[in-house]
């Protein structure tokens, strides 16, 4: 076992830190503020590779590894988590499983565009009455001729009304299982602009505030009967899987917010003086710096094992990151609540303050807690896997 | 067309200047990066080769780990990279450095060359000029913009009261300021093909037309007495005066009291 990074992931990690500090932190407060989707942002990401790090050089992609992509949210989120997640929605969520399950023409017309970054992805699972019970899908696909006919919708969805390719679960029909009728789930490839389909109320969330999160509304929306993702009715193990990929997109976000915080407050304590003395000299500060530096520690080894089970998933197929990712989400995701909490009150009055730093990533953190799998379902993923 | 960069790997002053015992500068104790005007140089390459086509070679002399600075230029988008390094080289001054650069491009093929203005480090704005003049070739320094122009460069020229449009015809060399332009940075897939390029290594023996008493520390009339960190200013003293008239009371008054007029 050897947790000395490659020098390829040296140099990433340079990249995405200087640019993280250049071109991100400028704007995150400003972003969260005013609820702004930082577009230009995107641009900058796309021209680097940022938004097709891990997928093969032959589908407009960077060829590099998902340690590099999880490095990649890390770095960003620890100065933006909204930043962080527009990488991870787009890569996770909509580049890989048309990587993973899409056709030739599928990968050639939308992977390629989608790692340049020239198009931005999204991927529509939720609905208001399909969130941890995913199975609980109300839209529907309907095949009429050669097109599917898709009607409901989808809600919460992060780049919602940003992005021009959409990965959307819907259900097909019904079939027999165990003996039992169940919903018979599939997944599709639906282009921003199609009849049809259109953007319901954007959120007004707590954090992550630049982020486009909006409700998707398809009404008879006719889309290309080629345009079904992977076989139909093996959407439900779809979404599972590109889930899977997603936490440790999300592990990787949760992580940089804890990060981001905890160098925020070392700085912080070092200049605060009280009492006649800065507040690092106080036992009580060093104590709680020490907890949040080892969890921080911890947390990044579980998302770095995570990612790299995954890139072993790619040589081969048979292995399952599936448990990996879960821990590396579930742990991460309550370091950054924990981190962050503790950042803010190491602060003190400051913190609670919008011009400080810490007040955002605090908000930004509990989300990771919830959006892709809460973790009350990470704990059933590894329970189920300790029982089985 | 082909663009050579001289790179040049310096210490990183924002992390602090450390020295040996003996004045020299503890280089193995300091963070490095790429010389800022070495930087702009490499863009204005690199949007040469967007607009024209141009291939990028980046040059460096140093010690073997000066090859990573090679790699950052890679991972920027330069098509290859040259390390001049070898133990009889070391200690050179910019006499020295230059004589040895130019030794290593005479085995190279180039229409430009372009190097920085100066490197942090030693401030001493010469190497690039120096290159020239052993090489031959015209040299136009304090560059702010380059055009190409057929076979010749038009270069805008920074000065003290303006600024000079100058034409010239290629080969010929440019020193880049860090006003030039805003250096990119590497890409995700640029780094892997950085790490997977094989770099050029020349030693004493690869350089044409050099003379031994021109390299290494032998060869470098510059002896350096001492070197020293900077003396760090105070925070000094602000103040505000009410009116131009109370300012200019005040300034005097300081003045005299120091008894400088």
């Amino acid at each position: 076992m050897d947790f000395t990074l490659s020098k390829q992931h040296e140099m990433a990690r340079a990249l995405f830190k200087e640019f993280a500090e250049n071109e991100v932190k400028p704007l995150a407060q400003e972003i969260d503020e005013q609820h702004r989707f930082p577009r230009e942002t995107v641009e900058k990401m796309a021209r680097y590779g940022f938004l097709g790090i891990p997928f093969a050089r032959e589908y407009g992609g960077q060829g590099a590894d998902a340690l590099t992509y999880a490095m990649c949210v890390e770095e960003l989120s620890k100065v933006c988590g909204t930043t962080g997640v527009i990488v991870s929605a787009h890569t996770s969520l909509c580049c890989d499983p048309i990587a993973t399950y899409g056709t030739e023409e599928q990968k050639q017309k939308y992977l390629v565009p989608l790692c340049k970054g020239e198009k931005l992805g999204a991927f529509g699972l939720t609905e208001p009455g399909a969130g941890t019970d995913a199975q609980g899908q109300q839209t529907k696909a309907v095949l009429d001729g050669d097109e599917w006919v898709l009607n409901g919708s989808k809600c919460f969805i992060t780049n919602g009304k940003e992005a021009d390719v959409y990965i959307i679960i819907a259900v097909t029909g019904k079939v027999e299982k165990r003996g039992r009728m169940q919903k018979e789930i599939s997944a599709f490839i639906v282009e921003k602009g199609t009849p049809g389909f259109s953007f319901g109320t954007k959120e007004n969330k707590m954090g992550i505030c630049g982020s486009s999160t909006y409700e998707l509304i398809f009404t008879d929306c006719r889309i290309p009967k080629e345009n079904l993702l992977g076989q139909k009715g093996k959407g439900f193990a779809i979404a599972m899987h590109t889930l899977d990929g997603g936490r440790i997109g999300i592990a990787a976000q949760a992580l940089g917010l804890a990060e981001g915080a905890l160098e925020t407050t070392i700085a912080y304590v070092k200049e605060r003086k009280q009492f006649g003395r800065a507040i690092a000299q106080f036992q009580n500060t060093q104590f709680q710096l020490a907890d949040m530096a080892t969890k921080v520690q911890a947390a990044q080894l579980l998302v770095y094992k995570a990612a790299c089970k995954k890139q072993e998933y790619q040589t081969n197929p048979k292995i399952s990151y599936s448990v990996e990712a879960a821990m590396a989400k579930l742990y991460a995701a309550e370091v950054a609540m924990e981190v962050t909490t503790k950042a803010v009150q190491l602060h003190g009055g400051y913190g609670y303050i919008k011009e400080y730093d810490v007040e955002r990533m605090m908000r930004d953190a509990k989300i990771t807690e919830i959006y892709e799998g809460t973790s009350e379902v990470q704990r059933m993923v590894i329970s189920a896997n300790l029982l089985k | 067309m082909k663009v050579i960069v001289c790179i040049k790997q310096v210490p990183d002053t924002k992390g602090g200047v450390q020295f040996n015992p003996d004045g020299t500068l503890n280089r193995a104790a300091m963070l490095t990066i790429m010389n800022p005007d070495d930087k702009a140089g490499l863009e204005a390459a690199l949007r040469l080769k967007d607009q024209y086509g141009a291939e990028v070679t980046v040059l460096t002399m140093g010690l073997p780990k000066a090859a990573d600075v090679l790699q950052e230029a890679i991972a920027m988008g330069a098509d290859k990279g040259v390390l001049i390094t070898d133990r009889v080289l070391g200690g050179a001054d910019t006499w020295a450095t230059s004589t040895t650069i130019a030794g290593a491009i005479r085995k190279l093929d180039y229409d430009l060359i372009i190097t920085g203005r100066q490197a942090i480090d030693g401030d001493t704005a010469q190497v690039g000029p120096q290159i020239a003049e052993h090489l031959g070739l015209p040299v136009i320094s304090y560059a702010q913009e380059i055009k190409i122009d057929g076979d010749s460069v038009i270069v805008k020229r920074q000065y003290d009261d303006g600024y000079h449009m100058l034409k010239a015809k290629m080969p010929c060399l440019i020193t880049a300021l860090s006003e030039l332009n805003e250096p990119r940075y590497m890409s995700v897939g640029g780094i892997i093909d950085a790490l997977n390029s094989e770099i050029t290594v020349l030693g004493r023996k690869d350089l044409i037309d050099v003379d031994d008493s021109n390299i290494g520390l032998n060869g470098s009339p510059t002896k350096i007495a001492k070197a020293s960190d900077k003396v760090r200013k105070g925070a000094g003293e602000k103040v505000t005066p009410d009116s131009p008239e109370d300012a200019v009371e005040y300034i005097v008054g300081k003045l005299t009291e120091k008894h400088i007029i």
